[in-house]
């Protein structure tokens, strides 16, 4: 009885589906929703960076000045190295998560209890980590520096004082930030590969480490490739540890694009050139993302 | 299955929910305001039943309500938060026809907020605003009103002289002045007394103070510049005191220039404290907030800062009793050869109230700023701590010794320059910043930071 009510359901389900009229109605209103609040404003920030715009009074039209005086900006191609700089930190980082899951997901003891130690540096906000990591960091009376002067370190560094380091100093606690993420898109990756398999690479006499290396990533190559899309495009546009820990100084060696952006819009009242700058950003994640579909492109997946 | 679906229809749920209030929220302010206006109207009704003092010929006007956003939340500024709402408390029953909405954010977000509400020309009817370079592009926007028809003869007197040029564009005056600061050098006695040192009185004296200190390792001076415009404070004092109270308005006004060889010794005179190890360690990448409690810990002797932080010296009870006795404060000392005099103070006038030019309640708004401002000059000193920008008379209220020393001093100053930061239009005022920091942090030699400011300047022109 309630095998025939499901099968006429489906049915009729597919009937509906095949109506183009239909399809239509269900899609618009998620279409309509995305485009006001996403594509029109992308297309609008394209377009006030042909603006000189205070944000406040009248708006003149400039056409592409901003966008030419964007190419020669020296501190806007800092702030876009030290951005790709953090790109490829994640990237690295990306490598050593990839490890503790395979780790994590083998039947070692445990590693539900680690699994959530990862994971809480998540559920942090944003603002939470930068205030501790502030204090860690803290040239006197920091924990880091503490340690340091304890072990008999004359001249610790100021961290966050410091032109040099400042950069590395802050890449710490957004790797780390981020860490859980990753680890939990593997380890639910590498659970989903079927117990067979495994077991037929051990009968066949596989090391643990070829297991890993030659049967586990390969099949997770698809996820292992969207994370690195996310940790790119989530670095290039990384704004908010920067902006409550360093608010990209002392003197810009810290700032990244997305802070830059920040800046000259609500800062310097530049809206134009804040656009002209978001609108860039905009641009260069969509290259490197679709570089990285191009170079991780394979020609067919690695099947079960 | 059936657990499924009801997780799945309550998520639905809270999401429609949520979508509704949010996109919603707006109409239903409107409804809620509508609904207190009819309220409001009962009791006036009722109130006309009552009493016969002839005022029924009032009750007619036309109900109003009028938006104020300002910047005193309850929770990080107490003191104002309540002086705000006994004022509207005030202001509502003497006007029982207007009511003033408060829409109340923090400091950073006020900021950005208001940028945003101007760029769709939707201000609240009342508003703050920070000085000269900040609302600049707000008069030049016609967002703000003029408000010279309502400055009629005791009122504009009663502002202390110099505070109302702050807040004018070409001689029309578009906001009141609610704060006046100065900064003078606070200073740790049981520091200095540890130490054997005395009050310095000249620009040597202070240096052998900082050399003493940092010779017997307590940081001498508690400097947060990641903030920058802490940094800044040291800077224009030099520069005052080398160079006069001329050269850095002039360099800012453009009647002079940035590479005027005042301004320049000031630069070096920066970077010699810093060699000197004058500043807290680590000070480029700590926040004001951090190097504040470096000297409420008694780890830094000295802490040059405007006069609004001295409730925490004064009054406020979350700080040990004894180390608000061990404070003091000095002006920064003359240095010789200079032409700076003693008297004169970085400092200025701090957030204002405007009124929106596109205000459909204008009138109101007017009459409701100017009843702020004078119920605020009666009660920010002793309510709040705060420094009105209206004159105080010191004799009448029971303030603790420090405040009234500062209050003597400021009705004692020969000249308050404004701070740069707020001089300067934001574009330069960032130009400005950024090399503070770098100066600071012998990233840009003096005559660098110089150039750059007269450049970003000039630009300007």
């Amino acid at each position: 009885m309630l095998y025939d009510f499901k099968k006429k359901g489906e049915h009729e389900m597919d009937k509906v589906m095949s109506d183009k009229k239909v399809i239509l109605l269900y899609v618009l209103p998620a279409l309509i929703l995305i485009m006001t609040i996403v594509y029109v404003p992308i297309i609008l920030t394209g377009y006030y960076g042909l603006l000189k715009w205070d944000g406040i009074g009248e708006k003149t039209f400039i056409g592409l000045d901003n966008y030419s005086k964007l190419l020669t900006d020296s501190m806007f191609w800092k702030s876009t190295y030290h951005s790709f700089l953090l790109a490829a930190f994640s990237v690295i980082s990306l490598g050593a998560y990839l490890l503790v899951s395979v780790i994590l997901s083998g039947k070692i003891k445990g590693s539900n209890l680690f699994r959530k130690i990862y994971l809480v540096p998540m559920l942090l906000s944003s603002v939470a980590i930068a205030q501790l990591w502030m204090k860690v960091y803290h040239p006197t009376n920091g924990v880091m520096n503490r340690f340091l002067l304890s072990i008999g370190v004359e001249n610790p560094p100021l961290w966050l004082a410091d032109t040099s380091i400042v950069l590395y100093a802050i890449f710490l606690p957004i790797i780390w930030q981020y860490a859980g993420f990753y680890i939990l898109i593997y380890y639910a990756a590498l659970k989903n590969i079927p117990e067979s398999l495994v077991e037929a690479a051990r009968i066949d006499g596989a090391s643990p480490w070829q297991i890993a290396y030659k049967i586990k990533v390969p099949l997770i190559a698809g996820v292992i490739k969207v994370t690195i899309v996310l940790a790119v495009v989530g670095s290039l546009k990384y704004f908010d540890l920067i902006y409550i820990m360093t608010d990209g100084g002392p003197n810009g060696a810290s700032e990244v694009m997305a802070s830059y952006m920040y800046k000259q819009a609500f800062r310097m009242n530049d809206f134009g050139y804040g656009s002209a700058v978001g609108f860039f950003l905009l641009l260069i994640a969509l290259t490197v993302t679709w570089l990285i579909r191009k170079l991780t492109a394979t020609k067919e997946e690695v099947q079960y | 299955m059936f657990k499924k679906t009801l997780t799945m229809l309550l998520l639905i749920l809270f999401v429609s929910i949520f979508a509704l209030t949010a996109c919603g929220s707006d109409d239903e302010t409107d409804a809620t305001d509508d609904a207190q206006g009819t309220s409001d109207n009962d009791t006036e009704e009722v109130d006309d039943g009552t009493d016969e003092d002839g005022d029924d010929g009032d009750g007619v006007k036309e109900e109003v309500t009028i938006d104020f956003m300002h910047l005193w939340p309850a929770g990080i500024s107490a003191g104002q938060n309540r002086i705000v709402n006994e004022i509207i408390d005030q202001f509502q029953d003497e006007y029982p026809h207007i009511k003033v909405e408060q829409e109340v954010l923090e400091n950073e977000q006020y900021k950005t907020k208001l940028q945003v509400v101007s760029s769709s020309n939707q201000l609240p009817d009342v508003g703050m605003t920070w000085a000269a370079g900040f609302m600049e592009p707000y008069v030049q926007g016609n967002l703000f009103s003029p408000l010279d028809d309502i400055l009629d003869d005791p009122f504009r007197s009663s502002f202390v002289s110099g505070t109302l040029e702050a807040y004018s564009v070409d001689g029309v005056n578009y906001a009141f002045p609610l704060e006046l600061n100065i900064a003078p050098i606070y200073y740790n006695k049981g520091i200095f007394a540890e130490h054997g040192l005395d009050v310095p009185e000249t620009y040597d004296e202070f240096l052998n103070v900082v050399e003493t200190l940092a010779d017997n390792g307590v940081a001498p001076i508690a400097l947060g510049n990641r903030d920058r415009w802490t940094g800044s404070l040291w800077y224009m004092y030099l520069a005052d005191r080398i160079g006069g109270e001329s050269a850095l308005n002039s360099a800012i006004d453009r009647s002079g220039s940035f590479e005027n060889p005042a301004l320049i010794q000031a630069a070096e005179e920066t970077q010699k404290l810093v060699n000197m190890d004058a500043f807290n360690r680590g000070f480029n990448g700590l926040s004001n907030d951090e190097a504040k409690s470096e000297f409420l810990n008694e780890t830094a002797a000295m802490y040059l800062m405007g006069s609004w932080e001295l409730p925490n010296f004064t009054t406020n009870e979350d700080i040990p009793q004894e180390f608000r006795d061990n404070v003091g404060f000095f002006k920064f000392p003359t240095i010789e050869g200079g032409e700076g005099d003693l008297d004169s103070w970085v400092g200025g006038p701090g957030v204002g109230l405007f009124v929106a030019e596109n205000s459909e309640v204008k009138e109101e708004a007017k009459l409701f700023v100017k009843y702020f401002v004078e119920k605020w000059g009666e009660q920010s000193v002793t309510g709040a701590g705060v420094i009105p920008g209206t004159a105080v008379d010191t004799s009448s209220i029971d303030l603790p010794q420090l405040y009234i020393d500062v209050l003597n001093e400021l009705g004692n100053a020969s000249n308050i320059t404004l701070f740069a930061d707020v001089q300067m239009s934001p574009g330069v005022a960032e130009v400005h910043l950024n090399m503070i920091q770098s100066l600071f942090g012998n990233d840009a030699t003096p005559e660098d930071f110089a150039k750059t400011h007269e450049e970003a300047l000039a630009e300007e022109e």
